[in-house]
């Protein structure tokens, strides 16, 4: 009898997880259905779901219209160097606040976060008059630090989370054997933190590489990622779904793959410290 | 030491990526719209010609509003050419934030310009945009669905024959609705057209002191007729139907008429997306029975060169050859008269071959009936047909379109909505220091 209640339960618990998961997943797999229809099955009333000619079209001219290769280009530079220049900077920080706090560490947690409640809007001015200034403006060093500044309060929070997870006692062990700062930091506590850091770069490429605000307003032709590509399909008058979701489709594809594979790093990073 | 390997490595692209553009690549801002990537497509020809490369920057229309504002403001210098409207030009150039176009060279011929497209881009008698392509308004109708219910729509309409052309041809168990407009909030969307039947209702948003007019009968007769037309012939949920929205609808054949942008018309028409393309039909866009104005607007998508840029005379080379005569005929030579960008150039309606495209006569007919001088049937201190030509008409536009796309969603009346958008402009008008 019990056996069968957990039985019914298990089916049931799988039931609604890939409920809640297929209605997550829905408006992806929406897009990527929508961008082998014509324009017309795009917007056909009733939907069309998957009996139709399913066509390239869409995915010939957005490569014949934009050069792909140079927003997916930038997207990874911006991404990759914003989460490689804030761990940089994020890992010490954590470090210190995790393992040497102050009285005013809480209050200086606090304070970073508030700076993302701020909306990016109040700032754009004064950023794009400096940019203007220091020549940054369309530039990928530009969008990379800026980047990694609205992502740096998170960073600094989910390492610090993590970094807490760590016995102080190991730490202290390693400078008891003479291990400096930088070889404590490096050689000890990172090693040991590798999923936390690892989840904690993953959401940040994330964050990065979906980014729409100041990457469409620091940007023109030269440094542009794949938000503008996407950007550059929806039309004031016009049909374009079927080309727009071919085009979200070739931009989200590369953090879907890499999201895919890791998953197992990333959950497990996200649940560190939370079960303990 | 693997990071580090890889932080000098991304350090070394961003700054290679710094280095600025060479001398001779122009950096062109502009929506995506079919006549602009056509002429993306067509444009290796200047650079062939001319050997300057131009860099596209293409975006959704209000990023593109927002992100080239912005970078004219502070004199950003990130674009030699942008593609602005009617509304931006005369108001900027007062600015003195772009380049005036007196510099084209005469066999660019800018008489030939069509007289209302010319006037709506100048400022002091010099044209600040040369228009790419421009467009008014009009009805399009479903011909077998009029034909069906006996009665025959007039090339010159009045709202009395919309309201009763919408009436007979809805048919809510067939899923048709008698007519399809813009209910959806902002100041291009939905207050582009109400401001269109308020003008063709003899109202006016300001009077010649600039006291907002919102609370005259003509607005409330206006304004009822078009919330009356939505709520008993309009789809579901027209307040949040915009231009794209109504053209699926039309292309479907779920509405009996669609008021709108001339340049729907190639759509509506083009077989390969629209299922009614053969029984569509064009007539100018309604007035009041005995009043001269009629409700239709009149818009440009043009090129402009923003001052302080580094490249004016290679912009100007490329806007001279975007909006010549000869670049219609390229277009007309690779793609066929159809595709050619409308509403811009005399000289393309006077051709007997464009004369040949279905909608070419109404489309101009309509242009031509549009006077953003002069236009509404009292006087009035402003430019603009569906806009009016200050600073803050983007923003009280939106805030009006706000209370009466409520009004269309039902939670307004027309009294209501009229009541809070003649507040809410006075004051902001009084705000603005007029």
């Amino acid at each position: 009898m019990a056996r069968s209640v957990t039985t019914q339960r298990k089916t049931l618990n799988t039931v609604i997880a890939w409920g809640i998961g297929l209605l997550i997943f829905f408006p992806i797999l929406w897009t990527i259905l929508t961008s082998f229809k014509t324009e017309a099955q795009a917007i056909a009333d009733p939907p069309v779901w998957f009996f139709f000619d399913w066509t390239l079209e869409n995915y010939r001219v957005v490569q014949e219209r934009s050069n792909y290769s140079r927003f997916l280009w930038n997207s990874v530079i911006i991404a990759g160097g914003s989460t490689l220049l804030g761990m940089m900077v994020a890992i010490p920080a954590a470090w210190s606040m995790a393992f040497v706090p102050s009285t005013q560490t809480k209050n200086i947690l606090l304070w970073m976060l508030s700076t993302k409640m701020l909306p990016a809007v109040g700032v754009l001015y004064p950023i794009y008059l400096i940019f203007i200034q220091l020549g940054l403006l369309d530039s990928r060093i530009g969008l990379t630090l800026v980047l990694m500044l609205i992502n740096l309060p998170i960073m600094v929070w989910m390492l610090y989370t993590y970094f807490k997870e760590i016995p102080g006692e190991i730490l202290e062990a390693a400078r008891m054997d003479g291990a400096g700062l930088r070889q404590e930091i490096l050689y000890v506590l990172t090693p040991m933190a590798i999923p936390g850091i690892a989840s904690t770069m993953l959401l940040n490429i994330i964050l990065a590489w979906n980014e729409a605000f100041w990457t469409l307003n620091l940007t023109a032709a030269r440094a542009a990622p794949l938000t503008a590509f996407i950007a550059s399909y929806s039309s004031p008058e016009g049909l374009f779904y079927a080309k727009l979701s071919a085009a979200s489709t070739m931009a989200i594809a590369p953090i879907l793959i890499i999201g895919w594979f890791s998953q197992k790093q990333l959950v497990r990073g996200l649940t560190f410290g939370a079960v303990k | 030491m693997s990071l580090r390997k890889s932080l000098y490595a991304a350090t070394a692209m961003g700054l290679i990526s710094a280095v600025g553009a060479s001398a001779d690549t122009l950096t062109i801002a502009t929506v995506n719209n079919g006549d602009m990537i056509r002429m993306q497509s067509l444009s290796s020809e200047f650079t062939e010609a001319t050997g300057i490369a131009l860099e596209w920057v293409i975006l959704e229309e209000n990023i593109l509003r927002q992100r080239v504002t912005q970078d004219i403001a502070t004199s950003g210098g990130q674009f030699d050419v942008m593609t602005i409207g009617m509304y931006e030009t005369p108001i900027w150039a007062a600015r003195d934030w772009l380049v005036s176009l007196d510099g084209l060279p005469d066999d660019y011929d800018i008489d030939d310009i069509l007289p209302a497209m010319r006037a709506g881009l100048s400022h002091e008698g010099s044209l600040y945009a040369a228009p790419f392509y421009g467009e008014s308004s009009m009805v399009m109708y479903r011909t077998d669905l009029m034909e069906a219910a006996g009665l025959e729509m007039p090339e010159a309409p009045t709202w009395d024959d919309i309201a009763e052309a919408a009436a007979a041809m809805t048919d809510r168990d067939n899923n048709i609705n008698g007519i399809c407009i813009r209910g959806r909030a902002g100041w291009g969307e939905n207050m582009a057209f109400i401001t269109t039947v308020a003008n063709s209702f003899g109202a006016r948003w300001f009077d010649e002191d600039w006291n907002a007019q919102l609370d005259s009968p003509e607005w409330l007769e206006a304004v009822t007729f078009y919330n009356d037309l939505l709520q008993n012939y309009g789809p579901a949920g027209a307040a949040n139907n915009g231009f794209n929205e109504n053209l699926t609808l039309f292309q479907q054949g779920r509405c009996g008429m669609w008021i709108d942008a001339t340049v729907a018309a190639s759509f509506v028409t083009n077989p390969n997306d629209s299922t009614v393309a053969d029984h569509v039909g064009f007539a100018l866009a309604p007035n009041k029975d005995g009043m001269d104005k009629r409700a239709n607007w009149l818009w440009a998508w043009a090129l402009a060169i923003p001052a302080g840029t580094q490249q004016e005379a290679a912009a100007m080379e490329f806007i001279n050859w975007a909006t010549s005569k000869e670049y219609l005929e390229l277009v007309a030579e690779r793609e066929g008269w159809a595709n050619v960008p409308p509403g811009s150039r005399t000289s393309l309606y006077e051709n007997p071959d464009y004369a040949e495209v279905p909608f070419a006569a109404m489309t101009l007919q309509s242009i031509n009936a549009a006077d953003p001088n002069n236009p509404t049937v009292d006087p009035v201190p402003y430019v603009g047909i569906q806009y009016v030509a200050i600073p803050e008409w983007a923003g009280i536009g939106t805030s009006a379109g706000q209370e009466f796309s409520a009004m269309v969603a039902g939670q307004l009346t027309p009294e209501q909505a009229l009541q809070r958008a003649q507040a809410l402009v006075t004051d902001e008008m009084e705000a603005a220091g007029y």
